[in-house]
């Protein structure tokens, strides 16, 4: 086994989005093409879909060299057993020695049900991948060039490092925007392998009834500039005085999860280990505490303004930008003499 | 019609709430300090189940693996109504990951036979891997549905449902047997009945008569088992014996992943700049981000 694994390759899930390519995907092709570059293998994957999508290019651009089509129209909307029955076999057929999958409400489903029928292990939600050697000393074996799979653990009060070295494929559960989008060259080539979906109506069991799509999630991912607000904001009324600056910058806005918890905005808008994992240049954080949950999710960023008027809070020790006062006052204040350097 | 049902529920540190105190010198969680507490979406997924059996006159059974300790959120779902508990623990479990815990559950579930529907939380806050609802399913070979927030109808081994994939809302009817996984947002957990209090607050595992009785004295051991069972008090516990695991799907040695390493967060400090709350001082940093093209 050992022997063969050292050229078996590296498989990434692509999920398919209301007819596009998932943003985390392309993130996992890219991350997976560093990976494969570092143990001098190939980097496959596998797209299920109706046949809708159109952008097939994309993950070669990104790295991907064999790219392994199933079209099936009754493949329209996910539905867990077609598509863990399609993704499991493709795996016992090539054999990758790691599989990764983005960490959404679908790879959720999925990864851990894959992994369950091929009884290997899986990482959920790795904030970072590292090829490495590991040295079981009770056995005296050396494991080489081995997946590392980082992820916070405990609530995201420790950072475990997890493997798997006696199993295969290796798999792992990525969250958006954790991994960077690689640079796209849209000369590199690679091969695309239509595979028969050979599914019969009696794997089909979910009948659906109604699908309703909500407006476009707020895409905190790709945002440059964000303003965050939590608990020390005060209320929802107070909350304005947030989007304010946000509108003002050119921005988005984020929230902590109390913020969120207290109602004075949507779920969609919370960072942190439990929302959205983001890295913009600026973040600026209004009346956040910074636990480490929140912290997870915000600590890439470029440069992070911190104000809030206690000044232990933990957001002070990570922000670059220290602002120890009232939020009612200072944001006003930043407005003010934006617009009027502008 | 009668319809079965089992929960999967799990006894975890409340994370939430971790202090200083919490972590040993070597980085690791001493779960020994933090409160154990119900696994809050396991909640959810018991009150789901409550519902189903107050609707269509169901029967709750729920099972948790772990540390006999764990008996203790059993009892709080007899006090809210389940009908039947199961303490599945054997030291032989140690150390399981979660495909060795899915199968171990899968082996419970088995044993209990006859189900239509297994309701899981949507995700436990010690891990947080969302794993083992996919997993169960996958070995006992059902049909799974993750995330569901409410189920409309139940009719001729045929269920209504809806889903919340966060940007999409599905509403899917499928077969039964199923699992589903239940998140936060699906219901409010209901509080103990007053009555079901009275009624259980006696119930007890065979391990904790043990420890409440001379622990020799096998007879009287044996004789409040027996009283408890014929009041229906005594919480059934399963060994891997009595599950006729695998030993080698199991613990530790049943666990494809291992822990390499842990450390404690310590988010590296950055030098902190202190900005004056003052007109000037937000003026001065402000015309500076400007300057170094911040904003774009």
């Amino acid at each position: 086994m050992d022997n063969k694994m050292s050229t078996n390759g590296i498989l990434v899930y692509i999920e398919i989005d209301h007819d596009q390519i998932a943003t985390v995907s392309l993130e996992l092709i890219s991350k997976a093409r560093d990976l494969a570059d570092e143990l001098g293998v190939e980097v496959s994957a596998i797209m299920i879909s109706d046949g809708e999508n159109k952008d097939n290019a994309a993950p070669f651009s990104y790295g991907c060299d064999h790219l392994y089509r199933i079209t099936d129209t009754r493949l329209k909307f996910y539905e867990t057993l077609p598509y863990t029955n399609l993704t499991a076999q493709l795996i016992r057929r090539i054999e990758p020695q790691i599989v990764l999958f983005g960490a959404t409400p679908i790879g959720r489903d999925l990864a851990p049900r894959v992994a369950s029928s091929l009884k290997t292990g899986l990482t959920a939600d790795c904030t970072d991948l590292q090829i490495q050697d590991h040295e079981d000393r009770a056995k005296k074996k050396l494991y080489k060039n081995i997946l590392f799979q980082i992820r916070p653990a405990f609530g995201g009060n420790i950072i475990a490092t997890i493997i798997s070295p006696d199993h295969r494929p290796q798999m792992a559960t990525v969250r958006e925007g954790v991994m960077k989008l690689g640079r796209a060259n849209p000369k590199r080539k690679g091969q695309l392998i239509e595979l028969p979906s050979e599914l019969s109506e009696s794997d089909f069991h979910n009948q659906f009834i109604d699908r309703l799509v909500g407006r476009r999630r707020i895409n905190l991912n790709g945002a440059d500039i964000i303003v965050a607000g939590g608990a020390g904001v005060g209320g929802k009324k107070q909350f304005k005085l947030v989007h304010e600056l946000a509108e003002t910058l050119g921005g988005m806005v984020g929230a902590s999860r109390a913020a969120v918890d207290n109602g004075y905005i949507d779920a969609e808008h919370q960072v942190g280990q439990t929302g959205t994992t983001v890295r913009p240049k600026l973040y600026i954080a209004c009346g956040i505490s910074g636990c480490v949950q929140h912290q997870a999710g915000m600590d890439q960023s470029g440069k992070i303004i911190a104000i809030n008027t206690d000044p232990d809070a933990p957001i002070f020790n990570i922000a670059h930008y220290g602002i120890v006062g009232d939020l009612n006052q200072v944001i006003p204040m930043m407005i003010k003499s934006y617009k009027a350097k502008e | 019609m009668s319809i079965n049902l089992i929960v999967l529920v799990k006894q975890v540190p409340d994370t939430k709430n971790i202090t200083a105190k919490a972590m040993k010198d070597d980085g690791t969680v001493n779960r020994a300090a933090l409160p154990a507490i119900f696994n809050p979406e396991d909640l959810n997924a018991l009150e789901l189940a409550l519902d189903i059996k107050d609707r269509y006159n169901g029967n709750v059974t729920v099972i948790t693996m772990g540390p006999p300790r764990a008996a203790n959120i059993l009892r709080e779902t007899l006090f809210r109504g389940a009908d039947r508990c199961i303490l599945v623990t054997d030291r032989a479990f140690a150390g399981a990951d979660t495909l060795a815990t899915s199968y171990t559950l899968a082996q419970a579930i088995k044993k209990i036979g006859n189900y239509d529907l297994i309701l899981c939380g949507r995700q436990a806050i010690d891990g947080d891997t969302a794993q083992i609802g996919p997993q169960v399913a996958e070995k006992i070979g059902v049909n799974q549905i993750t995330y569901v927030h409410k189920i409309h109808e139940i009719r001729n081994d045929r269920v209504l449902l809806s889903r919340n994939l966060g940007r999409i809302m599905e509403k899917i009817e499928t077969g039964l047997p199923l699992l589903i996984t239940v998140p936060a947002s699906a219901n409010q957990p209901r509080s103990y009945g007053a009555k079901l209090m009275m009624r259980f607050k006696r119930a007890r595992t065979r391990l904790e008569v043990e420890a409440e009785n001379d622990k020799d004295n096998l007879p009287a051991i044996a004789a409040a088992c027996e009283s408890l069972a014929n009041r229906g008090l005594l919480i059934e516990t399963w060994s891997a014996a009595d599950l006729d695991a695998d030993p080698v799907d199991i613990g530790l040695r049943g666990s494809p992943t291992k822990v390499k390493k842990v450390q404690s967060v310590v988010f590296a400090a950055t030098e902190t700049r202190k900005v004056d709350p003052t007109e000037t001082g937000i003026r001065q940093l402000m015309a500076e981000l400007i300057e170094e093209r911040t904003f774009g």
